[in-house]
């Protein structure tokens, strides 16, 4: 998952608060102690990050589990 | 667990015990395997275990006298398997493929003396070892007493295959030399090892008995000798010639004669068969007695073997079934799993979905308990931090939340000011039939003592099942901190699993189910035979009441008093199952709780009645029509299966509704979260469900918008979505605001986290 690219281009969502489209940017997730840098959308101006449904509970989920047995 | 634990774990298992007809061969053929390859018409496989076990198989495989059909499980109600002619046919019917391979040469030098099967098993054993032999006999043919057997039954070329075998391996075969004393004498002299073979012939070459054990060692050192057998058994010829080479190998190796060789030569297996189901069937008889089965009755001879196996537990449990294996493989591999310091731990998800409930333990012939290795294993993860946070987590919160304020609560009864009793509805039946809590408790002080007060928490039991005994110590201490306040009242449990957890936990108390007290003191007035003109229903015993002899039948007995006719199902009573829920199994694997779930309900057409308000929802979930004891008591409160949201806020409810009408306390105002509106539909709702995700987590993340957090916008069409975080799971809503109510689209939920500075 480290250094993989999430993103599959525009999505629908917009940050509520800053008016702004997302846009992709390098994002770092943390689990059990691992750290992994992704790519996914993210307001440009404030940084909130989207994680997408087919992403938390898919690969994420996935990954999530791995973790938790090693 | 250590190494002397998993041995003997491993060592109650039976299930890799050796087949009987295995066990009872002198040489341990593989009958079993053998048969079942010869049952799908495999000849070239089952020639295979003969090529791999047996020497000379093309000899032995026609004559051998089968002491395995003696043991025969079928032979007890019928014939036994017929495994000598069986093998015959193998033989006839194939050719060995087997290439030998055999050992650099050794410098020693052996001498057999005799040419019967023990002194051409000795002779082929160790020609494999690399040892250089030299075969003596005044006979003019080779082969002994074999040359005594019809040809018609043994080719003549069988043997002299067998010596042609041995020259190409390298011995050096000597016809038509009489072994005179004097003869005998200088072999012994000569030779680093020396073996006598008598087969069959009372008084040997020479004329002489040596003492001889069933090792083949004489009272002379480099001597051995064997091939005495009453009854010129030819299997147990070639047993003691194999026996005899291990014998001169070790001895010339200079190694123990003994060590290692208790299994040699027949054993006894601690194997067990199930033979309930077995039909017999009559042994198929050659058309043709003398030339043997065709390829053809051959299968249908070896399709009648039932190939012994135990299997017990795994034959009434979904889960053990699902690991492909028996408990001897699974404790093997917990212990490995245990050992590992780095690397994935592949088996959590087998030692954390076992629902703990015992069926294997009971039909085990040893007793083998799988939900004792699990949970112990369970409780060492814990303790080394190794266990899976998300194991069982949901169940762990679900407790923390009944012994929260939100939930927990104990009082005397109204205007009393002690109790003699105490009753403990448990929260399952709290979150998913709060109204015959209610019921009860009235029925209780009506009927039983007026001073019997009232605990609403959670028994610990989610806390035991995950192995987290801090957590369970710490529920037991509040629970026993309450119970000693109220002046230690007898308890009545409304659910097995706390009376089991208070049996356990709480020894000191007085523990009584509630079915017992109903039984003893008349259902409620009305209720007697108002379910006369009901179908059958088919009873679930709870898991956790497998051995509650007496609250089986106190149930039982107050069905009767409603008019309901019980049927039991097979797996009832002592070996009632689990309907998935116990050993917080459904949070582990939720697949092979559905597939017990699913066995489960397909086991009667007829309506299922339950005791356990667990059972009652996990079973109507599937589409069963299932009713609770309480459901036909009291049938106007019937609400079946109301969800993970509903329970938690049925509790929360009955916590304050029976506050205001019992104890007439003013509740103060839910949480401002709890307050905020939703819309949810079905389908909704049952997809969040599955995720475990409540409604109260959602309202977590809509308050946290409500104060300021943020969130995404859908312009397309005018959703929202939000996350928070309330403990270790974010969980992220999309939801519309319509005038004073959120409509929930959709849920879903993670565990990893966004570094920090990343939103």
């Amino acid at each position: 998952m480290s250094q993989m690219k999430m993103t599959d281009g525009p999505v629908d969502w917009e940050c509520a608060h800053c008016d702004t489209p997302l846009s992709p940017g390098k994002v770092s997730l943390d689990y059990m102690g691992s750290r992994f840098t992704v790519e996914l959308m993210r307001c440009p101006t404030c940084g909130f990050v989207y994680i997408p449904e087919d992403l938390a509970m898919g690969k994420m989920a996935e990954v999530e589990g791995i973790l938790e047995d090693k | 667990m250590d190494q002397k634990e998993l041995r003997e774990l491993e060592r109650k298992c039976i299930q890799d015990e050796p087949p009987f007809c295995k066990a009872a061969c002198p040489i341990h053929v593989d009958a079993r395997l053998f048969v079942g390859h010869m049952a799908r018409g495999k000849l070239r496989d089952a020639r295979k275990i003969l090529d791999k076990t047996m020497p000379f198989p093309a000899i032995l495989g026609r004559i051998c006298d089968h002491p395995c059909e003696t043991q025969c499980r079928l032979k007890e109600s019928g014939d036994a398997i017929a495994v000598g002619a069986l093998e015959r046919a193998c033989i006839t019917h194939t050719t060995s493929s087997k290439k030998i391979f055999k050992l650099p040469p050794k410098d020693t030098k052996i001498a057999i003396i005799g040419s019967g099967l023990s002194a051409l098993t000795v002779a082929l054993d160790l020609t494999k070892k690399g040892y250089p032999i030299h075969l003596f006999d005044g006979a003019p043919k080779p082969g002994g007493t074999l040359c005594d057997i019809p040809a018609s039954l043994l080719p003549r070329e069988a043997i002299d295959d067998a010596i042609t075998q041995l020259k190409e391996g390298g011995a050096s075969i000597t016809m038509d030399t009489p072994i005179t004393p004097e003869r005998f004498e200088t072999l012994c002299d000569t030779f680093d090892a020396v073996y006598l073979g008598y087969d069959g012939k009372n008084e040997g070459p020479l004329g002489t008995v040596f003492p001889m054990d069933k090792r083949g060692l004489t009272n002379r050192e480099n001597l051995f000798a064997g091939g005495k057998i009453k009854g010129n058994s030819p299997v147990y010829l070639a047993a003691q010639g194999r026996w005899a080479a291990t014998s001169m190998d070790r001895y010339l190796q200079k190694v123990s004669m003994t060590a290692g060789r208790e299994t040699e030569g027949p054993v006894p297996s601690r194997l067990y068969t199930n033979m309930k189901d077995v039909v017999p069937a009559p042994k198929k008889m050659p058309a043709s007695p003398e030339t043997g089965y065709t390829s053809d009755e051959a299968e249908i001879e070896a399709r009648r073997c039932i190939q012994c196996e135990c299997l017990e537990c795994v034959k009434v449990c979904a889960y053990l079934e699902k690991h492909k294996g028996s408990p001897k493989a699974y404790v093997r591999q917990i212990y490995n799993n245990l050992s590992i310091v780095k690397g994935t731990r592949t088996i959590n998800t087998l030692i954390n979905s076992c629902n703990l409930c015992g069926l294997c333990e009971t039909v085990c012939p040893t007793g083998f308990s799988m939900a004792d290795v699990c949970h112990t294993t369970r409780q060492h993860m814990v303790q080394i931090g190794k266990m899976p946070p998300s194991a069982h987590e949901f169940a762990l919160l679900d407790m923390t939340f009944s012994n929260s304020d939100d939930f927990f609560l104990t009082r005397h009864a109204p205007e009393e000011t002690k109790s003699q009793w105490l009753f403990f509805p448990g929260c399952q039946l709290g979150g998913s039939s709060p109204q015959h809590v209610t019921d009860a408790y009235a029925y209780l002080r009506k009927n039983l003592h007026p001073q019997t007060g009232l605990m609403l928490a959670c028994c610990g039991a989610p806390a035991h099942w995950g192995g987290d005994d801090a957590r369970l110590a710490s529920v037991m201490e509040k629970i026993k901190g309450a119970w000693t306040t109220m002046g230690k009242p007898g308890l009545i449990t409304a659910c097995s699993s706390c009376q089991s957890i208070f049996t356990q936990f709480l020894p000191e108390a007085e523990t009584v189910s509630i079915w017992d007290i109903m039984a003893e003191k008349g259902l409620p007035a009305g209720s007697q035979g108002t379910q006369s003109q009901m179908m059958p229903l088919a009873i679930i015993d709870p898991c956790t009441a497998r051995h509650e002899k007496g609250v089986q039948k106190s149930v039982r007995s107050l069905l009767t008093d409603l008019g309901t006719k019980v049927e039991e199902l097979e797996h009832s009573g002592e070996h009632t199952e689990c309907c998935g829920f116990g050993g917080n199994m459904s949070n582990a694997d939720p697949a092979v709780a559905d597939e017990i779930l699913k066995r489960r309900i397909s086991q009667s057409p007829l309506d299922y009645v339950a005791y356990c308000i667990v059972c009652r929802d996990h079973l109507a979930s599937a589409g069963k029509r299932v009713h609770h004891i309480l459901d036909l008591i009291w049938p106007e409160h019937t609400a079946p299966n109301p969800g993970f949201s509903m329970r938690q806020e049925n509790r929360l409810r009955l916590k304050s509704t029976l506050r205001e009408t019992l104890w007439h306390e003013k509740c103060p105002e839910a949480e401002a979260y709890r307050r905020i509106p939703l819309q949810i539909s079905e389908d909704a709702l049952k997809t969040i469900e599955g995720r475990r995700i409540l409604k109260e987590d959602i309202q977590k993340v809509l308050h946290h918008v409500k104060n300021g957090g943020k969130g995404l916008k859908n312009p397309k069409n005018g959703h929202r979505l939000a996350f928070y975080k309330p403990l270790k799971v974010t969980f992220w809503v999309e939801y519309e605001e319509r005038d004073d109510l959120f409509v929930i689209h959709n849920a879903y939920c993670h565990r990893m986290t966004v570094a920090e500075g990343g939103r």
